[in-house]
């Protein structure tokens, strides 16, 4: 099965720990594509750094318009309010950290 | 590079403050230009102090009203009061009279329906018919998607997806826009493109409701207001002394 790596962006008020981070990406393709849509998905969370607040997730390639719908339809994280941006998405792990580290850089 | 419009951000009346938060997190966000709806008896200097604050942060700001008339006669009395002082007129349709007056009427930029009462959401195939014959544009606002829970949003997305079939069936632009009236709802075009997945909208389709289709409001509107202009296609060049003697 073909994946893709999505790197994210937390945007919240407050710490972000990475459960809570885990817990509203899922609640959000729960709440908007059901238990069949996310049994699709084959989401999950391959790293997360709360110094950055960034993260990267990992999708089958097929379900990757449902896991951007509901990554960026987060609204809350933990009890705070939050916000998740998508910054890149990519077929490889390499691929997408190359990319991050060139838009850093860049 | 794409020329990016939100053209509705909604800070709450004589917020100052507010708005110039969303704007500078707009410009954050990567939009060039964004829409502010105005208070129907909005003062100069409130406008002049966005406008400031939008030239800080490098993007244009456009004027836009939001009508709520309660029948077509208030449709048409706000209509010719105001079409010459905003860039851009919407109309928040709130009977179906309204929403057929309005989709006929070519002063009328773009039409709205409130989110939270989908009953009064009037953009069938009717509706679609006279705005493809005139120039209005069906308005989506992203925000209350985030916003809504449960069987309020269900209901949102099952018209929504309705309306864009409609609109794309009969050539009716579709405009995109936040709608968010705080910056925790701003996200950015792409984004939004992301959530308009989710009812039926391709990604190419979602990006357009952001660039070309607001651009081109923007821009005929911004010609009409033009003091050298008299009809379509008529401007004046010269006048008084800048005229050669015949």
């Amino acid at each position: 099965m073909r994946q893709r790596y999505i790197a994210v962006r937390v945007e919240s008020d407050q710490m972000v720990e990475e459960r809570d981070f885990y817990d509203a990406i899922w609640a959000s393709i729960l709440r908007l594509f059901g238990e069949y849509g996310a049994s699709q998905t084959e989401f999950g969370l391959v790293e997360f750094n709360p110094k950055k607040s960034q993260a990267i997730l990992r999708c089958s390639h097929k379900a990757l318009d449902l896991v951007k719908a509901s990554t960026v339809a987060v609204t809350e994280i933990g009890n705070g309010k939050a916000t998740v941006h998508v910054l890149l998405v990519s077929g490889t792990l390499k691929s997408l950290r190359r990319k991050l580290l060139g838009r850093r850089k860049g | 590079m794409k020329f990016l419009t939100d053209l509705h951000l909604c800070p709450r009346i004589g917020r100052i403050d507010q708005a110039k938060k969303l704007i500078e997190k707009s410009s954050e966000l990567g939009y060039n230009a964004m829409g502010i709806s105005f208070d129907l008896r909005v003062m100069q200097r409130e406008v002049q102090e966005l406008r400031d604050a939008c030239n800080t942060f490098d993007v244009d700001l456009v004027t836009r009203a939001n009508l709520t008339p309660i029948n077509t006669v208030g449709l048409l009395k706000n209509l010719s009061n105001l079409r010459r002082k905003f860039e851009v007129i919407a109309v928040v349709c709130s009977s179906k009279a309204v929403a057929r007056q309005a989709a006929k009427d070519r002063r009328v930029d773009i039409l709205s329906f409130p989110s939270t009462d989908t009953r009064k959401r009037f953009f069938d195939s009717a509706e679609a018919e006279l705005a493809s014959r005139g120039t209005a544009s069906v308005e989506i606002d992203i925000a209350p998607l985030l916003c809504l829970q449960g069987s309020q949003r269900i209901r949102l997305l099952s018209y929504l997806r309705k309306e864009t079939r409609v609109a794309s069936k009969y050539d009716v632009p579709i405009i995109l826009s936040s709608g968010a009236d705080n910056a925790n709802l701003l996200r950015t075009p792409e984004e939004y493109a992301y959530l308009s997945y989710l009812f039926g909208l391709d990604f190419p389709d979602a990006m357009r409701g952001f660039s070309e289709n607001p651009q081109s409001i923007v821009n005929r509107n911004r010609k009409r207001l033009n003091s050298s202009y008299i009809a379509p296609g008529v401007y004046l060049v010269r006048r008084g002394k800048d005229c050669p003697d015949v």
